[in-house]
């Protein structure tokens, strides 16, 4: 893939020129524009013109308009799927599972917002761009997310939103290749889709990722996100938190069993992800696998120094990792308590069984220690 | 969705005119495009049948065959794999390739989950 940063300053100057001289031009003539430019993007929807549509500055363009910060993080969701993933608006509803007439509404005040706030039609430069590309990658990953986290799993419009998610990624990493957390975001998605066929059982039950069976994870999609893993560490001279999460991912994808997992390596991870962007589930995250590499006792001093966090107190993953680890220290009256209250924290029928059912193994070892 | 684009441009070894510089130029920046529209997500060209294989099964029999094999036009030069949204993406996208002679085939790849 030929590098194209000369292209990406000239589209820069290009647009920067373009806008100088609308500047010059009356307010009402840029409102014209800026629907002029929703509009013809619309209509552009149609498969043949979608696909004669040139995949270059304006298209990168077109995505950072649509997830400009003056919109809500809901309307440049529902624009983005609209404008640039071809979605109709019924799909974008089936997909967030909301009325037609909710998202139908957002994308006419998107565009009204879009107008009033004379939002330019523009690839961003400067420092800037760097908040603006924050957004763009945020949006793309909450739509990957709100498919990847789908509760109902037969549905076809949540996997469709994962397919959407990282095919915008992987055309923004063929238009900005030189910006690291593009790439980190799109190793991230590679990798987590590529565990999307194991992350069910055939009850329709969810599969924890250590129970997983890795025979059924798509080897193209790792190798894919790998790739782009690579491609994000040989840009950047700090790893940005997309990449940071996509390292992580990458572990549990290069293991061949979840056994052979490098959980060293994953706390030192973790470690460099709360000290970018500190936060009581990054730190409980951490514990985890520093229970795993370092043994138990060293993961619940994590745990329990985060026992008084306000934020984690309806949180029901804090009792579940802390039941766990009492649990492989062979303190089961304490597990036991633990893994209860997790059971009653939860909103999910399914993990509710899940940790009344470790509560009673915890119980009969109790009997039987 | 998925779908597999089968080259059914028979053995390269026996195609009596190999690509000028020209086409194969056209046919990169088509590559190119299919790119950065995030179609291909894999693709790879095959060695000619005379270094191919087959394993026949016949019960608990295995007979081994060696290449080349006698259907010219039925075999395969080359493969990609896109991500699509429709069948008609995909024959859509395959329409405006650069190429002359031969048949490419498009079959969805069967997937449990949708991606």
């Amino acid at each position: 893939m030929p590098e194209r940063p000369g292209a990406w300053l000239m589209g820069t100057a290009k647009h920067r020129a373009i806008d100088l001289i609308r500047r010059r031009q009356t307010l009402e003539r840029k409102h014209e524009e800026i629907a002029r430019d929703i509009e013809r993007a619309q209509e552009g929807l149609d498969l043949d013109t979608a696909i004669d549509m040139e995949v270059g500055d304006d298209l990168l363009g077109l995505i950072f308009m649509a997830c400009h910060p003056v919109l809500s993080k809901e309307a440049r969701v529902a624009l983005t799927l609209r404008v640039l993933g071809g979605l109709t608006t019924e799909e974008i509803a089936r997909g967030f599972l909301v009325p037609v007439s909710t998202i139908a509404q957002r994308i006419v005040r998107a565009k009204r917002t879009l107008a009033e706030a004379h939002v330019r039609f523009e690839v961003p430069g400067g420092t800037e761009r760097v908040a603006r590309l924050a957004s763009v990658l945020e949006v793309i990953y909450l739509i990957f997310n709100e498919g990847y986290s789908a509760t109902a799993g037969d549905d076809w419009a949540r996997p469709a939103l994962c397919e959407e998610a990282l095919r915008l990624g992987r055309i923004l990493a063929e238009l900005a290749t030189n910006e690291p957390e593009v790439h980190g975001l799109v190793a991230l998605m590679e990798i987590h889709a590529s565990r999307l066929r194991a992350r069910v059982g055939p009850s329709g039950a969810p599969v924890l990722l250590l129970e997983q069976d890795r025979s059924q994870w798509d080897r193209l999609l790792i190798r894919r996100g790998l790739a782009a893993l690579e491609r994000a560490e040989s840009l950047g001279d700090a790893m940005g938190p997309y990449a940071l999460q996509a390292a992580i991912a990458a572990c549990h994808a290069r293991a061949a069993t979840a056994a052979e997992t490098d959980w060293p390596r994953i706390a030192a991870l973790y470690d460099a992800v709360a000290q970018l962007a500190p936060s009581p589930v990054v730190e409980l995250n951490r514990a985890v696998a520093v229970g795993m590499a370092f043994g138990p006792a060293a993961g619940l001093e994590l745990v329990d120094a985060l026992v008084p966090e306000p934020s984690l107190k309806e949180y029901h993953l804090l009792p579940a990792v802390r039941g766990d680890l009492l649990r492989k220290l062979g303190r089961s009256d304490e597990a036991r308590a633990e893994f209860e209250r997790a059971a009653s924290l939860t909103q999910n029928a399914r993990e509710r069984e899940l940790l009344h059912r470790r509560a009673v193994e915890c119980a009969a070892e109790g009997l039987a220690g | 969705m998925r779908v597999l684009i089968l080259a059914k441009e028979g053995d390269q070894s026996a195609s009596a005119t190999p690509p000028t510089p020209e086409a194969m130029a056209e046919f990169q920046r088509f590559n190119q495009e299919l790119v950065k529209a995030g179609v291909v997500i894999g693709d790879g060209r095959l060695y000619p049948s005379s270094q191919g294989k087959r394993v026949r099964f016949d019960g608990k029999k295995r007979t081994v065959i060696d290449g080349p094999f006698a259907e010219t036009k039925e075999l395969v030069g080359g493969y990609w794999l896109w991500q699509v949204r429709s069948m008609d993406e995909a024959v859509e996208w395959l329409k405006r390739a650069p190429f002359d002679g031969h048949t490419f085939e498009i079959r969805q790849v069967f997937e449990t989950d949708g991606m």
